[in-house]
């Protein structure tokens, strides 16, 4: 599955890697966060599809996986690299040209809230090329159009292998329908981030 | 997709034609939003959209509408209400008389609630519940009582874990999809006009709620909201904000300690 490498990505200046999930991608995370190595030059945002209460389970069980500082987002907290940044539940989480969050709870979008689309758009259009989206397994189109904008701005669109996904819905209808750089399993996506340095 | 310019020639024209600021909004939902509605209402382009507004009132309701965030539910967050339960209205036993302000009520799901909250503490024949919002139409709706009936089964379970006891459906009637709330419910709210971006102070309360409002503020306009708020409410009154929301980025939170984990702070200078 080595199609679409298309221009490499520019050596550093990565300041936001987002990953957004949906059925199965906890599964990936859980692999993946613990063999980050620290400090990551850059934010590492985190949206998943998840039940929509308020608890911090989610946030708990990610944190225990990396010694990275890992933060369920509140509204307007300031984005830093070397942190590991989670979508509260029940929210759409979007990023202003300062470098801080915004939370909105307006309608679902691909019958999700927070919806990976929502993020991955607003990064965009703050970072533009200084921007990596991956998208993770998933039963639902959310996310195709949202690294899409990723692309159009100059970023890094990566998609896990559908193969080795769960649910190879949500990688495979991005590859289907736009343009990606990469198709990778697991421990190519570990690598891939290692090396954004 | 609408670029940032544009957003501030139209942010600007809201403001020059009708007088509705939204320049302290949250700059990437508010432009989220344009975006949504150019391309919901097939607009060809950001200029005939810029003229629609400037030029058709009866489209700028609609606008206005749509740029503004009107979801809300019965006993969001639950355990926020049964807090409020347990640990708030308890302390408001004793006085006289207990002024409650809902600001950015929208069509007034969370009123009817804390109406519902009140009832069941004994609280609700001497209360007043001030419910504001800039938009007329969604207090319009809210002043009716009448909502979908639809959602009334998840409102019942967060009832259920809010603390409530009773039956969620004496509270209401149904008929043709919608239930209407019991009319004592409604007999203490008052609904009015209101506009946190520019309108002061206008009572002391003993208990502000205001939950996911200012996450569509700008700090700068949170940090006004938040003041006004701290102005309104008398020493040992509760302000509750949304889930996400927080008073760690505002200089009023040495005025207040916060109740257990929840989002509610006690003034306590």
């Amino acid at each position: 599955m080595a199609k679409n490498r298309v221009t490499p990505p520019k050596a550093g200046g990565c300041q936001a890697v987002l990953i957004g999930g949906s059925t199965g991608g906890l599964e990936v995370l859980l692999q993946v966060l613990p063999a980050l190595q620290p400090p990551l030059p850059f934010a590492l945002i985190i949206v998943l599809h998840r039940k929509n209460t308020a608890d911090s389970t989610l946030a708990n069980l990610l944190s225990l996986k990396t010694s990275i500082t890992l933060t369920e987002v509140d509204d307007k907290d300031a984005i830093r690299p070397n942190t590991i940044y989670l979508a509260p539940a029940d929210y759409h989480l979007l990023i202003e040209q300062d470098s801080t969050f915004s939370l909105d709870d307006s309608e679902k979008v691909n019958y999700s809230r927070p919806s990976i689309d929502v993020t991955f758009e607003s990064a965009a259009d703050v970072y533009g090329s200084s921007l990596v989206g991956i998208l993770l397994s998933g039963a639902n189109a959310d996310g195709t159009a949202g690294l899409n904008a990723i692309k159009k701005a100059g970023g890094v669109a990566v998609v896990q292998q559908p193969d080795t996904a769960l649910v190879a819905f949500m990688p495979q209808h991005a590859i289907s329908t736009i343009y990606v750089d990469y198709v990778l399993d697991n421990q190519a996506i570990i690598a891939f981030l290692n090396a954004r340095r | 997709m609408i670029e940032e310019e544009e957003v501030d020639l139209l942010l600007s024209d809201l403001y020059e034609v009708y007088g509705y600021d939204f320049t302290q909004y949250a700059r990437a939902s508010v432009k989220r939003r344009i975006n949504r509605l150019c391309s919901l209402d097939k607009f060809p382009s950001f200029a005939e959209m810029r003229y629609r507004v400037r030029s058709d009132p009866s489209y700028l309701k609609r606008f206005v509408e749509e740029l503004t965030v009107n979801v809300t539910e019965m006993f969001r967050d639950p355990l926020f209400y049964k807090t409020l339960r347990t640990s708030v209205l308890t302390k408001l036993v004793a006085k006289p008389f207990v002024r409650i302000w809902h600001a950015g009520c929208s069509t007034g799901e969370e009123v009817f609630s804390m109406a519902i909250l009140l009832k069941e503490t004994n609280l609700l024949h001497k209360s007043l519940l001030y419910a504001t919002d800039l938009n007329p139409d969604v207090l319009d709706a809210a002043r009716k009582g009448i909502f979908p009936l639809g959602p009334m089964k998840q409102y019942s379970e967060n009832y259920i874990l809010s603390g409530g006891t009773n039956d969620f459906s004496t509270y209401y009637t149904a008929q043709y999809g919608r239930v209407k709330f019991r009319e004592e419910l409604a007999e203490k709210m008052v609904f009015s006009t209101h506009n946190l971006v520019s309108d002061r102070s206008f009572n002391e309360f003993d208990l502000i709620l205001c939950r996911n409002v200012l996450i569509y503020f700008d700090r700068n306009l949170q940090e006004r909201v938040l003041t006004l708020f701290e102005e309104s409410l008398g020493p040992l009154s509760y302000l509750g904000l949304g889930a996400k929301e927080t008073l760690k980025f505002s200089a009023i939170q040495s005025k207040f300690k916060q109740i257990d984990s929840e989002k509610i702070w006690r003034k306590i200078a």
